[in-house]
This record gives C-alpha cells, sequence and structure tokens, in this order.
C-alpha cells in the first residue's frame, strides 16, 4: 500500500514541482511572486480545453495554449510591471497588481466558460496498469516523464543556453546585463514565457488525469506550488522540483497514514517548519548584505 | 492631526452618526457596518504593512480566530458581547504573538507567505475540528450583543452604531501609535532595518510588538462581524477576504490612516454599487487594483504629506521653523 | 586611559582575512582618521566597533566596558554611532523624526502608556521632540525640519546622518567618508562642522579619502593596507612617510591600479 502512497504523490509532487518551478523562474529574476500563477494554470487548462473541443488535435491545442497563455503573461508584464519596474515602484505595488490580475482572470474564466465543473477528455488515455500490487493510471506515466522532460530541459536551459546565461547574468544585476548589451527586457519575457509554460502543461497533465477543469481550479494548487518553490528555496529550479516533490509525497502520506482532512493544511505546516530551521528553504542561498 | 485632518474626521463622524436618521434600508445598514469592518481591518493591517513593510496574506486567519472566539464563547458561556470581544481580542492577540516568536526573523516574501500558509491551516482547522467548531456547519444564530439594557440589531440601528464606535476608537488608537515612538520605529525599520538596529532599536522585538496589535486588533473585527452577521463558517475567511484587506491598505495608501477608511468605503461598496455590472464588476475590480498601482503607486491617500509636520500641543516651536516637507526647500 | 582601544582584532570571512591583527586607540576628543585605499578593511572596523559583524579575535575596549561582539543595541547604549558610506537615512521620514529615532533608547515608555496616554508617555515624547529641535538648531537644520530626508540636498543628507547619531547621546561618532560625493565647497564646510562636534566635546573616527579633509581636520591619522595598520601617525608624518606612500601609489615596478 505504502508504495502506491508514494508513487500517488510522486505523480502530484511532480505536478506541484512544475508549478513552483513557475514562481522561481519570475521570482530568480524580478524578486516578484506573481500571485496571478495559479490563474495562468487554470487560463492554460481552459484553453487546451477549448482548442481540444474544436477539433485541432491535442498537440496543437497544447502548443496554441502555451502560445496563448505565455503570451498573456508576457503582455501583462511588458504593459504593467515594465511600467512599475520604470517607476521604481517597490516591490508591494507589483505584488497587488498581480492579484488584481489574478481576479481579471479567474472572473473572466467564469464569464466565458461558467462557474461549473466541465470534463476534460482524458488525453492520455485511462487505461490502469498493475504492477505487483501497484496500480497506476498510464496518464501518471505521463505526468512522470513529461514533466521530468520539462524540468531537465529548463535546467539545461539555463545552465548551458546562452539564453540561459542571459538570464542569470539578469538575475545578478539587471543594470550591469543591460550595459552588457544582453536585452533585459527581452530575457524578462522569456521568463515569463517559459512560467506559463510550465504552467500549461502542469494543467495539461493534472486535467487529464483528473478529467475535469474549472475556473477557480488553480487558487489551491497555486498556493501549493508556491510553498513547494519556497519550501525548495526559491529563485532555485533545482531546489523547486525537489520542494514540490517533498510536498507530493508528504501529503500523499498524511492521508495515507492519518487522514485526509489535513491533507491541504501538510503543505503549509511543512513550510513553517522549514522556514524556522531554514528561513531560505531548503536550497536557498542566504544573502551577506553589505553595509 | 491637522486642521484639515480633524475636520475631515468630524464632518465624516457627524455625517455617520446622522445616516440611519435618514432611514437606512438593512441592506445598506449592512453594507456600511462592513465597510466600518474592513476599514478596520486595515487599520489593523496596516501596523505591519502599512508601518513596518511587512506584507502578510493571512490577515483573515487572525480575523477568523476573534469570529470564532467570541461567538463559541458567547454560545457556550452567554457572556456579554463587550467580555467576548475583549476575550477575542486577547486571545486572538496571544495566538499572533506565539505565531509572530518563530516568523519575525523572516520578512518580505517568506513572511508572506508563511502568513498565507497559516491562513490555510486556519480554515483547515476550522472545517476539522468538529467538536469546537461546528465544522462546515459553522456557528448559527450568534446572539445580538446587549448593552446598556437593550439589544444591539440591524433593524434598531445598534450594530450600525456599535460599529461605528468601535471604528472610532481604533482610528483614535491608530493616530496614537502612528504620533508615537511606537510609530515611528515602525516606519524606521520599514526604511532601513540596519540602520535601525544601529539606533539601537530591537527589531524583533517591534516586528513582534507590531504583529500581536495587529491581530489583536484583526480579533477584535472578527468579534464584530460574528455578532454583525450572526453566522460564521471558514467560508467568511477565505484567503480571498485576507487579499481584500491587504488591497483596501495597499489602494487606500499604505501608512494613511484616512486611506484605510476611504479604501473600504471604496473597495467594500464597489461590487455592490455596480451590481449593474453583473459579473464583470470583479474584472472592473481587478482592473482598478492594477491601474491605480501603475498610477498611483502610493495609494490614494498614502505616500509623502505635504503639510507640516504637526507637533504635538505641549512642545513649544518657534514659529520662524519650516520649509516644505517635500524637498521645496532644497534643490532636488 | 584612552576612550576607545582596540587590540590585536582580526575578522575572517571563511578564508579571507578582511582585518588582521589591528591595533589602534583613540583618546577622549580626538578626531582619528582611518585612511587606506580601497578594499583596505576600514569599513569592516566600523562594522566590528559596532557590533554589526562580530570579531574573530582580539578585543575592542570602550569606555572601560569590553565590548566586542555585543549587541548592536548594546554598542549603541554604551556610546557608539555612526554615519554610513552609502547613506542610510529613513528616507521616508522627515528631518525630525529621523533624528527623533537617535532618541529612541532614551525614550522610556511602553505600549500601555501610549494607549491610554499616561503621563510618562506625554514626558518622554516632549522631551524627544524637544530634545530633536535642540539638535536640529544647534546644527543648523532649522529650515529643514518638516522635509522628508529623502528630498534633502546631499551635503544635508551627510549632516543629518551625523545629526542622527549625535541624538543617540554617542560619546564617540564613527563618520564613513562623510565628504563623498561633495565639492570643495561642501567638503570645507564639512570640515567646519566637524571641527565644531569636537569643540562640543565629541570624539570621533573619521574615514576619508578627500586628503584636504584629513590632513586638515585629523589630531592623529592611521593608515590601512590589506587589513593591515601600515603606519600611524600626525598628519604631517603620514604625509612623508615612504611606506604610505608607496601603499597609495603603489611601488615604481608594480603600478598598482585604483
Amino acid at each position: 500500500m505504502t508504495v502506491q502512497y508514494l508513487v500517488n504523490g510522486l505523480t502530484m509532487g511532480l505536478i506541484y514541482a512544475l508549478i513552483a518551478v513557475g514562481y522561481s523562474l519570475v521570482f530568480g529574476i524580478l524578486k516578484m511572486i506573481n500571485m496571478a500563477h495559479g490563474a495562468i494554470y487554470a487560463v492554460g487548462a481552459h484553453m487546451i480545453l477549448m482548442f481540444v473541443t474544436w477539433n485541432l488535435g491535442t498537440l496543437p491545442a497544447v502548443i496554441l495554449s502555451i502560445v496563448f497563455t505565455g503570451g498573456l503573461l508576457v503582455v501583462y508584464d511588458r504593459s504593467i510591471l515594465a511600467t512599475l519596474r520604470k517607476k521604481k515602484a517597490p516591490g508591494i505595488a507589483a505584488l497587488v497588481t498581480t492579484i488584481g490580475f489574478s481576479q481579471i482572470l479567474t472572473n473572466a474564466l467564469q464569464i466565458i466558460f461558467g462557474t461549473e465543473i466541465k470534463s476534460f477528455p482524458a488525453l492520455f488515455g485511462n487505461k490502469m496498469i498493475q504492477i505487483g500490487n501497484v496500480k497506476f493510471q498510464f496518464s501518471q506515466v505521463y505526468i512522470l516523464v513529461v514533466s521530468v522532460i520539462l524540468l531537465l530541459g529548463l535546467t539545461l536551459l539555463i545552465n548551458k543556453t546562452k539564453v540561459g546565461l542571459a538570464m542569470r547574468a539578469v538575475e545578478q544585476n539587471s543594470r550591469a546585463a543591460d550595459l552588457m548589451g544582453i536585452n533585459a527586457k527581452g530575457v524578462i519575457s522569456v521568463t515569463f514565457f517559459l512560467s506559463g509554460m510550465s504552467a500549461v502543461i502542469a494543467a495539461l497533465l493534472l486535467a487529464s488525469y483528473y478529467q475535469t477543469v474549472y475556473p477557480t481550479m488553480g487558487a489551491m494548487i497555486g498556493l501549493k506550488g508556491f510553498s513547494a518553490s519556497v519550501l525548495g528555496g526559491i529563485g532555485s529550479l533545482f531546489g523547486a522540483a525537489i520542494g514540490g516533490i517533498i510536498l507530493g509525497l508528504a501529503e500523499s502520506l498524511t492521508v495515507a497514514f492519518l487522514s485526509g482532512a489535513y491533507r491541504d493544511a501538510v503543505a503549509f505546516i511543512l513550510l513553517f517548519i522549514i522556514l524556522i530551521i531554514r528561513p531560505n528553504g531548503l536550497f536557498g542561498k542566504a544573502k551577506i548584505s553589505k553595509v | 492631526m491637522d486642521k484639515r485632518d480633524k475636520i475631515f474626521w468630524l464632518v465624516l463622524l457627524v455625517a455617520l452618526l446622522a445616516l440611519p436618521a435618514v432611514g437606512l434600508s438593512r441592506y445598506m445598514q449592512r453594507i456600511i457596518s462592513l465597510i466600518f469592518i474592513y476599514s478596520m481591518l486595515a487599520l489593523s493591517l496596516n501596523i505591519v504593512t502599512g508601518y513596518m513593510g511587512q506584507v502578510s496574506l493571512g490577515h483573515a486567519a487572525f480575523y477568523a480566530i476573534g469570529a470564532y472566539t467570541s461567538g463559541l464563547l458567547s454560545e457556550h458561556f452567554g457572556w456579554n458581547f463587550l467580555l467576548t470581544c475583549l476575550c477575542a481580542i486577547v486571545f486572538t492577540g496571544f495566538i499572533g504573538w506565539i505565531f509572530s516568536l518563530p516568523t519575525m526573523k523572516l520578512s518580505g516574501t517568506y513572511l508572506a507567505i508563511i502568513t498565507m500558509g497559516f491562513g490555510e491551516i486556519v480554515k483547515v482547522l476550522i472545517v476539522n475540528w468538529e467538536s469546537l467548531t461546528h465544522g462546515t456547519y459553522g456557528l448559527q444564530n450568534i446572539a445580538k450583543p446587549e448593552l446598556f439594557g437593550m439589544t444591539l440589531k440591524t433593524t434598531n440601528n445598534g450594530m450600525y452604531y456599535l460599529c461605528l464606535a468601535f471604528l472610532v476608537l481604533m482610528v483614535l488608537l491608530c493616530v496614537a501609535i502612528e504620533r508615537s515612538k511606537l510609530g515611528r520605529t515602525l516606519r524606521a525599520i520599514q526604511d532601513d532595518p540596519l540602520a535601525s538596529s544601529l539606533m539601537g532599536i530591537e527589531l524583533s522585538h517591534y516586528k513582534r510588538l507590531a504583529f500581536t496589535i495587529s491581530t489583536a486588533l484583526a480579533g477584535c473585527c472578527g468579534a464584530l462581524y460574528a455578532h454583525l452577521s450572526g453566522y460564521v463558517d471558514a467560508n467568511s475567511f477565505h484567503s480571498d477576504v485576507s487579499m481584500m484587506i491587504l488591497s483596501i491598505v495597499i489602494f487606500g495608501g499604505r501608512g494613511s490612516i484616512k486611506g484605510m477608511v476611504v479604501g473600504a468605503g471604496i473597495l467594500v461598496a464597489f461590487p455592490e454599487v455596480f451590481r449593474f455590472l453583473a459579473e464583470y464588476r470583479f474584472i472592473v475590480y481587478g482592473l482598478i487594483l492594477i491601474v491605480m498601482m501603475v498610477f498611483r503607486t502610493d495609494g490614494l491617500l498614502g505616500g509623502h504629506s505635504k503639510r507640516p509636520y504637526v507637533f504635538p500641543r505641549y512642545v513649544k516651536v518657534n514659529k520662524e521653523g519650516g520649509g516644505e516637507p517635500d524637498g521645496a526647500a532644497g534643490s532636488k | 586611559m584612552a576612550l576607545l582601544e582596540v587590540s590585536n582584532v582580526s575578522k575572517q570571512f571563511g578564508g579571507l582575512a578582511a582585518v588582521s591583527n589591528v591595533d589602534f586607540h583613540v583618546e577622549e576628543g580626538e578626531i582619528v582618521s582611518i585612511i587606506g585605499p580601497n578594499g583596505a578593511g576600514k569599513t569592516t572596523i566600523f562594522n566590528l566597533l559596532t557590533g554589526v559583524y562580530t570579531v574573530t579575535e582580539g578585543k575592542i575596549v570602550f569606555n572601560g566596558e569590553e565590548i566586542q561582539n555585543k549587541k548592536v543595541q548594546h554598542i549603541v547604549n554604551a556610546g557608539i554611532a555612526r554615519t554610513f558610506q552609502n547613506i542610510r537615512l529613513f528616507k521616508n521620514m522627515r528631518t525630525i523624526e529621523n533624528v527623533m529615532i537617535g532618541f529612541h533608547q532614551n525614550t522610556k515608555y511602553n505600549t500601555f502608556d501610549l494607549i491610554f496616554r499616561t503621563p510618562r508617555f506625554r514626558k518622554y515624547e516632549k522631551a524627544a521632540h524637544e530634545k530633536a529641535l535642540e539638535v536640529l538648531d544647534s546644527l543648523g537644520f532649522g529650515k529643514y525640519i518638516h522635509t522628508y530626508a529623502g528630498n534633502l540636498p546631499y551635503g544635508e543628507q551627510r549632516k543629518l546622518e551625523i545629526a542622527r547619531a549625535i541624538a543617540t547621546g554617542a560619546k564617540l561618532l564613527l563618520l564613513d567618508e562623510p565628504a563623498a560625493g561633495m565639492n570643495p565647497q561642501e567638503s570645507a564646510e564639512l570640515l567646519e562642522f566637524i571641527k565644531g562636534l569636537q569643540a562640543k566635546g565629541f570624539t570621533i573616527i573619521l574615514i576619508e579619502h578627500d586628503m584636504s579633509v584629513v590632513m586638515n581636520i585629523s589630531d592623529r591619522i592611521y593608515v590601512l593596507d590589506h587589513g593591515r595598520m601600515i603606519a600611524d601617525g600626525l598628519p604631517e608624518e603620514i604625509a612623508n612617510n615612504q611606506t604610505v606612500i608607496e601603499a597609495y601609489l603603489g611601488k615604481s615596478e608594480d603600478d598598482a591600479d585604483d
């Protein structure tokens, strides 16, 4: 039985990891929490559903959704956040605009798609697989494979490519990077796009696993993904991934050995404990401030 | 407070005192009472967010603790509202203090997320600790306060005046805090924590103090709300409530007491006034927050005051001292 | 006995020695300057004196009390206050409020007094306001009382930082490059200002690059290079000291870059 729970926990954990990475990417560069990330996840899921019902085929539907959702974030950044950065507004202002953005997105989804829970096609089939005592759905295998590939891909992108180098440079010191001829604006847009992409893929994987979508579906998972990223050390991609997996496993084991009732509290209790012991998260680095 | 502020508050107070005489519908009374409560919530969060510059995304949790404390005490022991409210203030402040012990070394994003997490934990507890909280049934038929032999209801304007009285007290308290060592210290911590500590300020002591006061006041709001609405459950304290309180603080203008009341008035009334926009009103609401931040980052009434510093009455200042508060005297 | 006695103090960050075996002392009423090339460890010494950093090794005695590794707040209370190389005023507070923050430790009432407006509250608030006005008046800040610190002219910001430090009741002021970014006229004014402080009985340690300020004002000078004290003496001695000239200009065979 325990193995079964571990498998389920790992699947959920990878989803959290994908969401957490979305928070982390943006935080790394802008030192800002995007409170609209959960809503972006919901937008991604609804877009896929819409394009799939238009019979565009799964892959084009996913790509279109990524382009649309990622594009939405880029537009939001270019129009709102960039203005705030130019005005050197305090971080709290940017945070509040993301709360407003989240409101807009969620309510727009409710108006366009209705508030009810809609069924989502099982894009990866709903075949069950059994190995020994452990049963799992085929879509769980998809979750495992796709999210690991995506996480590795992002890591490679950031560590091995020119774009990644530019991203790290902007993260370190955006003004210096600008002076070195790096297009900081472009880099920030790429970051937002990648953040949106990871949210859409998380939405694709989980929605086809649960086979449901609804406008507020991103609220709780957004909070948990955020916790996962802080847990691992926000700003660190590796930390976000590990944080997500730890969170998924902890939730699953709580359901197994304690009670399902407290499932939604696990993430936050865990976060509490970790932050008190390690104020910068598991893999976060402490800053030394110069006087 | 300078003269103009005093006039503002007096006019507002007189208007609010006279308003029920016009004959408010129950609905209007409820909305205005809610505005009072949200003004108080914003005032309480303002201590942490406005003065000290730390974001709490879980203020609703303390609001909830206050509501449940007062509601349960009244249900089980039938105590008078003033007593249950006092217990709510003390107990919520105590929880806030306990919460602040390990968490006040954190700041910024980390504090924001941990307060948000606390909000979720409290919600899960409310739903699942059925023996205490009646789970999803919530607290029903919470008694109306009785004061001076009168039952304060919506119909006799009692709740309206009770909430207003609390709001007046809380504004007075916040003015006192703002114009004291505590207020100055908190603003100094926001501007530069390191320089503050080199002025001899014990950062963690003040952060805890601010958080404790802030949460105790939120507990007071909870008590008022529970007895105003007569019913509370976990959904009354959804994370959206925390976001709403934070939005009021930022929208009204961090650090501005007037801003909290005006901000609450606008943001709470908005969805009600704009009912004709139907479901679009929440989109407009989000837009307002964004537009506000882009064009007036300091909020409606926040930012540097254009008026001179107001000395306490008992300090004598020779008149010639002056200069423009916002740098007109200096070359920019 | 000297007001401040620093003996054999070292500070290491990881394996890197920022300051090694530094000895110096400051007598009451003196103006002592610490000079040296960038990165020599001057500001580190201020951070050690004020408790921002802990010392790895050594002893700091101020006014007869060992203060190394004591809490920042304790050291302020003991009577050491400082300014910063990059001005760190409370920018969104008014000039008078900045100075009142300096009185923080001496404003002795608690939250109870505040809520109930006890006589004690009134007494200490009155005192804080009056002392702040007094300090500002004596430093010629009268016309800037209401101005937000962030909006003050640059030179006034530097001076306000000093006023704030004085307000803590400090005997010993540590001034970190107060003349940085000033034009010659402003420097000259600052020079007079600091001399005025000495006349009022303050003891001052100065970190400064502007040699015209240092040579004009210092009673004694210490020279720091690569975390070590390489020379000390009267201004004229330092000006002619061969080791110092080398540290600044580099030896002829390996030209040091700035």
